[in-house]
């Protein structure tokens, strides 16, 4: 929270504050939960909270949701504030919190209501929608804790807590109704998976099915509101969006499988949420929301980068491999057409000034073919062509006269205009697609060209 | 706090020059600011990238901050515009890179960053920073106060007061004069790159370049908001006029004018509410910047439901007129075709049938008002002008029910509902044939 005591804190020397960071003792004690009861609890209801953001996350990323909870978890403070003022009215004084997130609650449900009622009747899209009600329903929000601040009794302080979160403060009763919401929530997700896969899927499928497309698609929206509202207090309403987008988006770079997803997703907001409570705990001033952001967002970053298959650096790695491989059939290609077993410099320096190689990539290239097997370097001379090399020379040579033929006598292309497309499909013809050819070729009695067969 | 101008009252509206100058036309600059450039965003449904970049552009003060140790605006602008633009690219990266759905990428690169930004803040609060993670989000209007405040109007016309004016109010109305620039001097090219940008492209200007200038005016008219009035305030001003605009004109010049004199309404209405709502019920002022984007959210509420155009209530009107237009063409169809058949009324199952649903006294009381039918002891008769109407109606009827056999290749008893539906809705066909394919006569 922002509104720290200015007074207390600016008028403090560097040295008092280096004070504030924790010893080892502290840190470890707080990692393995041995930091006393209440900062437990707040670790184990943070920790318990990122698992069911994760898990109910993918599915409102799989539904393309992912704005909407940000309008939805903004939406939820005029009910917040609302709900202290009615609290009050009705003679209740101080702080209830299953009071505040009911109204924060009914707010955010209105919210989402409003953005359906927009999209239905104006023809605003969907972005704008979400635009107007995150920031009207907020402004109103700001209003309200502004009259709080300025004109209720005491007892309003604590509630801005609920825009940036601080989950170190929490009491045990208020960890407790987190912690059984988000519960609850995992529960019901693991036992509607089945249908909320369906509808994410292919709702219209669904529907013509029987399945209640709508009423599941509700209840999948209301577990988002549970966890939204469980989440307000600990992560703060401006970034527990980020609790459920972000395990989602980073488990999907590590699976295709929707189980998997799941899994990893809850994993991942798991840890993000005992990382920042723990951190949250040892420096009571950071806000805990920002932390587990920051420490979800550092996983993000890494799915996105390091994950096997769908990650940028496998991605990279893939391309270049193909790319390499793509070059040395084009040097093997030439071998086979001019006959010969040895691959002069000049010959290489010539396809890699017409094929606009770098001298890096023309080494790579050179490089690679030699751990492959499919040439031996000779000298100053060049490359002298393995078995291999040959043979694998000959197969492209035959597919770019295969892929050339099917395109001229097929898709009656003008001759002369098939080779810029053959020249990238050549590499990729699987040896299926190859017998195809053969034998759609064969049938109309096209001479097919010699050169090594799929068979040998 | 007091100031010796007498504060004008008018009603319970209390304007207080002291008080209320500076904060007002920090509050109304920035939403006319904001506001203009909104149209581009809504257009381009980019309204949630303005709301990210509002968001992301912490970090970039902060460290601009912290590596500059000054709060110079010229400091700021260029951290956040450096702030603003990474956004766009890191969610463009994300996106394309990582295969993440547009808002889904949009949503992880703005947390992160502004949660970056609320920790840096923290850590920056503890060096003795007068940066405050609340103040971005509803700003401090409240400091803009002019402790020296003329006494008279013709002291305030002076060219003194300049000098009095606060660099807040300075920087925003730079901002929103830049705005008004930029929108006013490439609007062409805005104009395409919205709606065409590989017509833009073709046309020889680059439509990327104009998406990035129009993302660092929307950073930089968040910078300058976001000590005076807040982030909240610059989320909703991007967003709300225009579309509040868009619903009420098609023409994308007006929307522009339109938004620019919402934003203006907005701004004054909103900061006189924040005093005068709660002074009605002797309370303190509330929050402007809020209070601001309640009237911008009101604004749109009342266009949605009441815009000529395109509002629901305008719509249920045209909706409801057609289908009584609908229903005494019907009646008079049925008033044409019982004349052919040498039958002197119409019986009232049958005016049931054919109007569906509508009241039959009531269609019947539309169309003798229109001078089209005239009732005689419980018969309809059509008049001469009802006659001329009636034929017109049963000519469209029969010509379609041809066309749609001849032409679309209908079955001829698959024909007459279509047609049914399609008499009400064209312009008389010039000639045709003269025989339907039931084989009767058409008019």
């Amino acid at each position: 929270m922002g509104a720290a005591p200015p007074s207390t804190l600016r008028g403090r020397s560097i040295a008092a504050i280096s004070e504030d960071w924790p010893s080892a003792y502290q840190v470890v004690d707080t990692l393995t939960f041995q930091a006393g009861f209440n900062t437990n609890m707040v670790i184990a209801g943070t920790t318990l909270l990122g698992f069911a953001a994760g898990v109910i996350g993918v599915f409102a990323l799989l539904r393309k949701r992912s704005l909407m909870t940000d309008a939805l978890s903004h939406a939820t403070l005029p009910g917040i504030v609302l709900a202290f003022l009615a609290a009050g009215w009705f003679g209740y004084q101080g702080r209830s919190l299953p009071i505040l997130l009911l109204g924060g609650t009914v707010t955010g449900v209105i919210g989402i209501v409003c953005i359906q009622a927009i999209l239905r009747h104006s023809r605003l899209r969907e972005d704008a929608a979400i635009g107007i009600v995150l920031s009207v329903f907020f402004g109103a929000g700001i209003v309200g804790l502004s009259y709080i601040q300025a004109n209720a009794a005491a007892g309003s302080a604590g509630l801005n807590t609920f825009i940036y979160g601080q989950a170190a403060t929490m009491q045990p009763s208020d960890v407790a109704l987190m912690g059984s919401i988000a519960l609850a929530a995992i529960l019901a997700t693991l036992f509607f998976i089945k249908e909320f896969a369906l509808v994410c899927f292919n709702d219209a499928f669904a529907q013509v099915d029987g399945w209640p497309v709508n009423t599941i698609d509700l209840i999948m929206m209301g577990l988002v509101v549970l966890v939204t509202v469980a989440g307000l207090q600990a992560v703060g309403l401006i970034l527990v969006v980020a609790m459920l987008i972000i395990p989602a988006v980073s488990a999907r770079f590590w699976t295709d499988r929707l189980w998997v997803l799941v899994l990893i997703a809850g994993v991942i907001g798991a840890f993000g949420g005992y990382l920042g409570s723990v951190v949250s705990a040892l420096l009571p001033r950071k806000p805990a929301g920002a932390v587990i952001v920051i420490c979800t967002g550092a996983m993000f970053a890494v799915s996105m980068l390091a994950a096997p298959s769908r990650g940028v650096i496998a991605l990279a790695l893939r391309r270049a491999h193909l790319r390499l491989r793509i070059a040395s059939d084009h040097l093997l290609e030439l071998a086979h057409d001019s006959g010969k077993v040895l691959l002069h410099r000049e010959d290489i320096d010539r396809l890699s000034t017409l094929r606009g190689w770098s001298p890096l990539f023309r080494m790579l290239v050179t490089f690679s073919m030699q751990q492959r097997g499919l040439a031996q370097s000779d000298g100053n001379r060049g490359l002298t062509l393995a078995p291999t090399g040959l043979q694998r020379g000959a197969r492209v040579a035959r597919n770019h006269a295969l892929w050339s033929q099917y395109l001229i006598s097929y898709a009656d292309i003008a001759p002369n205009h098939v080779d810029y497309s053959v020249d990238h499909v050549e590499h990729v013809l699987s040896d299926d697609l190859v017998r195809e050819l053969e034998q759609h070729l064969a049938k109309r009695g096209i001479a097919i060209p010699a050169g090594e067969t799929v068979s040998a | 706090m007091t100031s010796p101008f007498e504060p004008l009252s008018i009603g319970v509206i209390t304007f207080n020059v002291g008080l209320d100058l500076f904060p007002m036309l920090a509050a109304t600059l920035a939403a006319v600011g904001c506001g203009v450039l909104g149209n581009f965003l809504v257009l381009r449904r980019l309204s949630l990238m303005g709301d990210a970049i509002s968001h992301s552009v912490l970090p970039g003060l902060v460290i601009a901050f912290l590596i500059a140790s000054t709060r110079s605006p010229l400091i700021m602008f260029a951290g956040a515009s450096i702030a603003g633009i990474a956004t766009v690219v890191l969610v463009e990266l994300v996106k394309k890179l990582g295969r993440v759905e547009p808002g889904a990428a949009m949503g992880v690169v703005f947390s992160i960053l502004f949660a970056l930004g609320v920790l840096l803040i923290e850590s920056a609060a503890v060096r003795h920073i007068d940066l405050d993670a609340e103040c971005v989000l509803h700003g401090q209007l409240e400091t803009l106060v002019w402790y020296g405040a003329p006494e008279s109007v013709a002291e305030l016309l002076k060219l003194s007061t300049l000098d009095a004016v606060p660099r807040q109010v300075t920087t925003l109305a730079v901002m929103a004069t830049l705005s008004l620039a930029f929108i006013g001097v490439f609007f062409k090219e805005l104009r395409i790159a919205a709606f065409d940008p590989d017509l833009a492209t073709t046309q020889g200007f680059n439509a990327t370049l104009m998406h990035f200038l129009l993302m660092i005016f929307v950073a930089a008219a968040t910078v300058a908001s976001f000590e005076a009035v807040g982030s909240i305030l610059v989320i909703a001003m991007l967003v709300c006029p225009a579309a509040t605009a868009r619903l009420l004109t098609d023409r994308l010049a007006a929307q522009i004018g339109w938004s620019v004199a919402i934003s203006l309404v907005c701004g004054i209405g909103g900061y006189l509410a924040a005093t005068a709502v709660p002074a009605m019920f002797a309370r303190d002022a509330v929050n402007a910047a809020g209070c601001i984007s309640m009237v911008a959210g009101a604004l749109l509420a009342l266009a949605i439901i009441a815009s000529p155009k395109h509002g629901v209530v305008t719509r249920f009107i045209r909706h409801k007129r057609f289908a009584q237009r609908i229903a005494v063409e019907d009646l008079l169809a049925a008033l044409y075709r019982a004349s052919e058949a040498d039958i002197e009324s119409v019986t009232p199952e049958r005016l049931a049938a054919v109007l569906a649903g509508h009241s039959p006294s009531e269609t019947i009381a539309r169309a003798a008002r229109e001078g089209l039918v005239s009732t005689h002891a419980g018969t309809i008769r059509l008049t001469a002008s009802g006659h001329l109407a009636a034929m017109n109606i049963v000519r469209r009827h029969r010509l379609w029910e041809h066309y749609l056999v001849d032409e679309a290749g209908f079955a001829p008893d698959h024909v007459h509902s279509a047609a049914e539906q399609l008499e009400h809705v064209i312009t008389n066909p010039p000639v045709g044939p003269d025989r339907d394919p039931h084989g009767r006569r058409i008019p």
